[in-house]
């Protein structure tokens, strides 16, 4: 029972981890119908540009507190900068065209992001420092789970709620909604769609870029490749939970989590990935559109 | 008025300029390198202007072009009333005249070219061919059926391992009879494309009920699954090793030395980029291929026409991965050596561009797109480093200013003739 609840819990902070980066996946799935492929890359450039900044701030002597905010802070505004550029140059001139388009030049993207990183940067895996705080009152449970992991959970939990609320109750979410319905009848009924679509990029990278600085805190390295992987896993999670669902997200990303965590625990460790992927297509056989995903159309 | 105008672009330019500074300023500016733990941030200023003026010019340029390209489309509409009339095929390759003199020179190039170019050239030829075919089957299956498939490599894999594994289970055995090991290659040749299809029917019976990215996605789980269970069984396998020594097909009864064995399998090759191309082009005009069309622009519309949709997918995926197959047991013979590492997703994504980039559903267009995509990054080699980038910067400007591909797929279509209209 301690061995299942250990697993358990490993795979639920696991799932936090993929949630983080599925959410940012759906939201921009849900708006556009564009499978993102350069939404890992922003992540990756979020964790690089905590890094440095905040290896600079730290050099520079600030205390550890300040050094945590100023560089979330930092590679949030970056990532966010970064997607509002990507969907400018790369997506907006495809918007009418096929959807396959915009798929190249998503991984287009994708390849120059990973290379000008590497480029600039270094092929290394380098050590990315922990700034997060240590809870004392969790050491005892430590073998469940740590302060980092908590930390993920309870920001994509609270990230969940957000997202839902913005969606569901303001103006700009209204707006959202109707673009992800028809996007020449929200025009039409005057919903600014360049702004929306900007919008959605800035939101999605900027979870990108909070899911990066703490994935990469629980990880401990960073590289110009990591990206790529994880948002792999975060549409295979986006997909499992019902694409373009904001609870579904998440859920899809538990699920993940946990199969993952069980699979490696009780049948094999070689096989991680691939028990990914066999729940997804179990899943899909059963319910064609994810867990939570209704009817094709509705989105976000 | 005019001046205004420039000097309006040449603010924004800086705005851009100044954007783009601020942006790559962590990335390109601060070099991190971390001792012990440590970072420590080396500033390269010098990078700050370059970015600078970069982004000003390029800024310049990227306006005009997509102004440029804007007029174009919109003009050919005009005169055309479909898109893509002018295109390349059309002016030249479609051409009664032309047409039999080009397609003769094409192909007597295609023969002499490993006679004229030595043996590292003729090898990277044969690695386009293998492309052509892997992209001419992609295409039933995304051009034809517009089916979006990811793991199209996992077929490939499929088709390798086949020879690989005869070779390594059979082999043995084949040559301690006194048989000679060439035949392996043509005993594996029908298997592999037998199993790849196999895989493929067995692959599409569950993903029948989805559609779009919902298929792309369980695609693609199908292909991490192939590369991890290729990956982790060792025993079977060869794990992440692989199987090597891989024989080379022989020439009537001959082992034949790495450069005529080349030049041997690059006429293999070129026979099945032949058989392929003359395959796809008649499952097009086939009922089938009339049907896959009808599926691909609407699937309940289609259904609704009394077109078995089951069917259908079934044939657009036994077909489309029998010639994965075929691929594979090429390249497995072209390089006699196999791992998973050379079925992974990537390469699946790299076989979809040369469709997408060339023109999906257009024969021309992905056979152009498969050689470019396998040549270019080939022929750059002394670029080295830039090689990725500038790969995917030209990936993104054709898409953006080709959208359609490089050679466009014609749509079949009829005119009336004022005669037809008066009955």
């Amino acid at each position: 029972m301690e061995y299942f609840i250990k697993l358990f819990l490993s795979g639920t902070a696991k799932g936090s981890i993929y949630a983080l980066m599925a959410l940012g996946y759906t939201m921009v799935y849900g708006i556009i119908q564009l499978i993102n492929f350069a939404h890992g890359e922003i992540y990756m450039i979020g964790g690089f540009t905590a890094l440095i900044l905040g290896g600079f701030f730290f050099s520079k002597g600030m205390p550890v507190s300040l050094v945590l905010v100023f560089s979330i802070l930092l590679s949030i505004i970056y990532a966010a900068a970064f997607g509002f550029t990507i969907e400018k140059i790369a997506y907006k001139p495809l918007r009418e065209k096929p959807r396959l388009s915009a798929l190249i030049s998503a991984i287009g993207v994708s390849i120059i992001l990973q290379n000008f990183v590497l480029l600039s940067q270094t092929e290394k895996f380098l050590p990315f420092p922990n700034y997060l705080p240590e809870f004392s009152w969790l050491l005892p449970y430590r073998s469940y789970i740590n302060s980092t992991q908590l930390i993920i959970l309870i920001t994509t939990a609270i990230i969940m709620v957000l997202l839902t609320l913005l969606i569901k109750f303001t103006r700009m979410g209204k707006a959202m909604r109707a673009t992800a319905q028809d996007m020449h009848m929200a025009q039409l009924v005057g919903v600014d769609i360049n702004q929306v679509i900007s919008l959605t990029f800035v939101i999605g990278s900027s979870l990108a870029a909070i899911g990066g600085v703490l994935i990469c805190s629980y990880m401990g390295q960073i590289n110009y490749y990591i990206g790529f992987i994880a948002g792999i896993k975060a549409f295979v999670a986006a997909v499992l939970g019902g694409i373009g669902s904001i609870p579904g997200a998440v859920l899809g990303s538990f699920v993940l989590g946990w199969t993952e965590s069980f699979g490696t625990g009780y049948v094999s460790s070689d096989y991680e990935d691939a028990f990914a992927f066999l729940i997804l297509i179990i899943i899909l056989l059963i319910k064609p559109d994810g867990i939570l995903g209704r009817s094709r159309r509705q989105k976000v | 008025m005019k001046a205004r105008s420039i000097l309006k672009d040449i603010g924004k330019s800086l705005i851009i300029a100044v954007w783009f500074m601020i942006l790559f300023f962590p990335i390109m500016v601060m070099k991190v390198n971390v001792t012990r733990g440590v970072a420590h941030i080396n500033f390269r200023w010098n990078v700050l202007p370059l970015i600078g003026i970069g982004a000003f010019v390029l800024s310049f340029v990227w306006t005009k072009a997509l102004e440029w390209n804007e007029r174009r489309t919109s003009k050919k509409k005009i005169e055309n009333g479909l898109i893509n009339n002018r295109a390349l095929n059309g002016r030249y390759l479609k051409n009664p005249a032309l047409r039999p003199l080009i397609l003769l020179l094409v192909f007597g190039f295609t023969v002499a070219f490993p006679f004229l170019f030595g043996m590292y050239h003729t090898n990277v030829m044969i690695t386009a061919f293998i492309y052509v075919i892997l992209g001419l089957g992609l295409n039933i299956i995304v051009g034809l059926g517009g089916l979006l498939n990811l793991g199209y490599a996992a077929f490939f894999g499929i088709g390798a391992y086949t020879y690989g594994l005869i070779w390594k289970y059979i082999g043995p055995s084949f040559i301690a009879a006194g048989l000679n090991p060439g035949w392996l290659f043509w005993i594996s040749l029908p298997l592999a494309g037998i199993a790849a299809t196999i895989f493929g029917v067995i692959l599409s019976l569950p993903v029948l009920r989805l559609r779009g990215d919902y298929l792309a996605i369980v695609t693609l789980a199908f292909g991490e699954i192939f590369h991890m269970v290729m990956q982790n069984a060792g025993d079977l396998t060869g794990g992440a090793t692989g199987i090597s020594l891989i024989p080379r097909p022989w020439f009537l009864g001959q082992k034949l030395q790495p450069s005529e064995a080349a030049t041997y399998i690059y006429f293999i090759a070129l026979v099945f980029v032949m058989i392929t191309i003359f395959v796809v082009r008649r499952i097009e005009d086939s009922k089938v291929g009339r049907a896959l069309e009808a599926m691909r622009e609407d699937e309940v519309a289609c259904e609704a026409m009394g077109i078995d949709m089951v069917k259908n997918k079934l044939i657009t995926f036994a077909v489309g991965t029998f010639w994965a197959g075929i691929a594979g047991v090429l390249m497995a013979s072209q390089t006699t050596y196999i791992n998973p590492d050379s079925f992974t997703l990537w390469e699946s994504i790299m076989i979809l561009m040369a469709v997408v980039i060339g023109g999906t559903g257009s024969i021309p267009g992905v056979i152009a797109g498969a050689i470019l995509l396998k040549l270019l990054p080939e022929y750059f080699r002394p670029l080295a480093q830039y090689r990725m980038l500038i790969y995917g910067i030209a990936m993104i400007l054709v898409i953006i200013f080709k959208s359609d591909g490089l050679i466009p797929r014609k749509r079949k279509q009829y005119t009336f003739t004022e005669k037809e209209l008066a009955k």
